[in-house]
């Protein structure tokens, strides 16, 4: 019976649906051209901008949802990733590698970072480990700021002096952008005819394919045997344990993974600002990229897809276009309302976790999955 | 003396001041995970709280700066417990509408609750006071006593002239912040180890079902904790005001993230330990800003932070919890 009414629900299911979704996906850009003809809020850089966080939260989802680790410095990862790709292409550093190159580095660099940190620190209780990743969070921006301009004495001897690794504060720029001298030898065109720059519209297809890159690699680790143990580990540690699954590697594994994710996104992000700052990295940043994944539904790898789109284009566009909009004209003039943004975020992250504690989209429940053959068949005798 | 000799005294000096703050704000963070188990991330939001409240009440009194006769003696102690008794109810609100329906609710629950408060409150006092610098006026009276008469010639009895030790000062000022912490840290201290209540709250903290089935009111007692520790913040953030004279919406941060460290170090859920914790981490504060610069200071202190954790994550004295390792 079940299944027969089920039917009517996925009309639009199997092939179709997926024809929709590249269409729309693909028509995107364009159509959002012709709105910005009409509105004003710079729309396809901000859905590049949310589709960046997407990418970044699916990597925090991982870490999070999937295994339940509490990371309140993933930023860290999105800054090594970002900062990574910097020194790689900054002409002062003279390596000027090529996007296709560099942004695979930057992911793998993250992941070591990862497992640096992870490592030691993932025997740690769940709240132990939300401080150690914090602290992490926190040194990273302040080593990147400081090794600007770093000088190293050792007993009265210098070894290293002035050295400017990071420029400091002021940010790395500018940094490479993809590269296609390749495509223009081949059709034969004027050197340069395909510097992308800026455009947002080129910027668009690139994230989407990063995030689709992303979004694939969650979805087979999700169904795979890793994704499986996550959640075992997840749901109780002790008992994974005794089922085999060893918990340090596994979780160790989300780390490096999640970490990965966060390094790709921030190369292709900081390729697109084309200049990185320390500021970029800070706090509010990974705990932004935690109320995506909370808002949205931990562990919910679609979920986190969707409610980033909102919860980024919603920051983007209504907390920090419209509002002031409608506010600076006449109630509050020389008021900040930008900063009202963690008011609604405060607010919302308390809201959600009183009333709804497992999201706005939640996954489909796993307890379903692992019940167990008998009580199916028990229900079945119930049922006729 | 050399001055190398009286940068090191006056480190020390500035090591202990800053320890005495954070001593306060750090018995909050250890009596609340002592009890609940939860790492009050807000907490750090109380003591900017505390900062800002006992500004406005000061704005409203305007006394005459510096404070002296009966303001010094009447007011400032009136417009201290005032600031207490406002932010000890803060906490106290908190408690009840954010974190008491979370009681039961897995530990990511309440956390991510209290990143929340900490946020909004955090954005409501850039409203209230404005995202820059704020300026506490110097409204308690600044003496050096290493230029007062007295003391010069009570060194110069024992064959010392500190009139040469120019980089040394010992001020009204830092003698105020430890004639507060440090009785009120003693004061918390025997309130815990002697009262009724203070009975109550280590028995809750060591089983609070337990503690429940004995007749103890473990949701008062719960939420006598969060008020006593919003007070000692409150009364920080005030001190530290009229100390420092100047403070910014985000201090709470700042603040919260050292006294933590201080907790943790010292063994979290543990009074003493938090104590001597706050005492180390003002004294690396203060030794990492002199020595090695003070952009380096919180790689410093958060790499401790996490050696710390990594090694010995119950912490100097021990926590009164065990921490599961698994």
């Amino acid at each position: 019976m079940r299944d027969i009414l089920a039917q009517p629900r996925s009309i639009l299911s199997g092939r179709l649906r997926w024809v929709l979704i590249a269409i729309f996906v693909v028509i995107a850009p364009f159509a959002m051209k012709e709105l910005e003809l009409l509105t004003n809020f710079g729309l396809i850089t901000q859905v590049n901008r949310a589709l960046i966080f997407v990418a970044l939260a699916q990597g925090l989802n991982i870490v999070v949802g999937l295994a339940g680790l509490l990371d309140l410095g993933y930023a860290a990862f999105f800054a090594i990733g970002a900062y990574t790709f910097g020194l790689l292409t900054w002409p002062s550093h003279d390596i000027e590698m090529s996007f296709f190159l560099a942004i695979w580095i930057c992911a793998l660099v993250a992941a070591v970072f990862g497992i640096i940190i992870g490592a030691p620190t993932l025997r740690l209780r769940g709240d132990y480990l939300a401080i150690v990743t914090l602290a992490f969070g926190e040194i990273i921006p302040a080593l990147v700021r400081n090794l600007g301009d770093f000088t190293l004495t050792f007993r009265g001897r210098v070894l290293i002096e002035d050295y400017n690794l990071t420029n400091g504060s002021q940010g790395l720029t500018p940094l490479g952008r993809p590269n296609f001298t390749f495509l223009e030898n081949l059709f034969g065109l004027d050197k340069g005819a395909l510097n992308v720059g800026v455009n947002p519209t080129f910027w668009y297809f690139a994230i989407v394919i990063t995030s689709m890159i992303v979004l694939f690699s969650a979805i087979r680790l999700n169904n795979s045997r890793l994704g499986r143990a996550w959640k075992a580990i997840r749901e109780d540690e002790t008992a994974a344990d005794f089922m085999g699954v060893d918990p340090i590697r596994t979780k160790l594994a989300a780390f490096a993974i999640g970490a990965s994710f966060s390094g790709l996104a921030g190369a292709v992000y900081a390729s697109m600002l084309g200049a990185i700052f320390p500021e970029l990295f800070k706090f509010q940043v990974s705990i932004f990229l935690l109320i995506i994944v909370v808002l949205s539904g931990r562990g919910s790898i679609w979920g986190v897809l969707i409610g980033g789109i909102i919860i980024a284009t919603f920051d983007g566009v209504f907390l920090a276009q419209v509002l002031p909009d409608i506010f600076n004209g006449e109630v509050l003039p020389e008021y900040d309302v930008q900063s009202l943004r963690w008011v609604f975020f405060g607010i919302g992250l308390i809201v959600i976790m009183i009333f709804r504690p497992q999201g706005l989209f939640p996954p489909k429940s796993i307890e379903t999955k692992i019940v167990p053959p008998v009580a199916e068949s028990l229900e079945g005798v119930q049922n006729s | 003396m050399s001055i190398d000799n009286q940068v090191f005294i006056q480190n020390v000096i500035i090591g202990l001041t800053v320890g005495g703050y954070l001593a306060l704000i750090a018995l909050g963070y250890t009596m609340v995970y002592g009890i609940i188990e939860l790492i009050n991330f807000a907490h750090g939001d109380l003591f900017a709280f505390g900062f800002f409240i006992s500004l406005t009440i000061f704005a409203e009194i305007n006394p005459e700066i510096p404070l002296h006769g009966s303001d010094l003696y009447f007011t400032l102690p009136a417009v201290a417990l005032l600031t207490m008794l406002l932010t000890g109810s803060l906490n106290l609100a908190i408690d009840q509408i954010a974190y008491k329906p979370l009681r039961k609710a897995p530990r990511l629950a309440p956390l991510l609750t209290a990143v929340g408060i900490s946020f909004m409150l955090e954005a409501i006092y850039a409203i209230w006071k404005g995202p820059i610098q704020i300026p506490y006026p110097r409204y308690f009276p600044k003496e050096d006593y290493m230029e007062n008469e007295h003391v010069i010639s009570f060194f110069s009895k024992l064959g010392m002239d500190i009139t040469e030790w120019r980089i040394v000062s010992f001020t009204t000022k830092d003698l105020f912040l430890f004639g507060v912490t440090i009785p009120l840290v003693a004061l918390l201290t025997l309130f815990i180890d002697r009262t009724r209540i203070g009975k109550a709250m280590r028995a809750s903290a060591q089983d609070r079902e337990a503690a429940m089935m004995m007749g103890i009111n473990v949701n008062r007692i719960i939420a006598s904790t969060f008020f006593v520790g919003g007070a000692l913040a409150g009364v920080a953030g005030m001190v530290w005001g009229l100390y420092i004279n100047s403070g910014r919406f985000t201090m709470g941060f700042e603040a919260g993230l050292m006294a933590f460290t201080s907790a943790v170090l010292g063994g979290i859920g543990n009074i003493r330990g938090a104590v001597l914790g706050a005492f180390i981490i003002g004294m690396i504060k203060a030794m990492s800003d002199s020595y090695i610069g003070s952009e380096w200071t919180r790689v410093v202190i958060f790499g401790i932070l996490i050696l710390m954790l990594v090694f010995r994550p119950s912490g100097i004295l021990g926590s009164t919890q065990s921490i599961e390792k698994l």
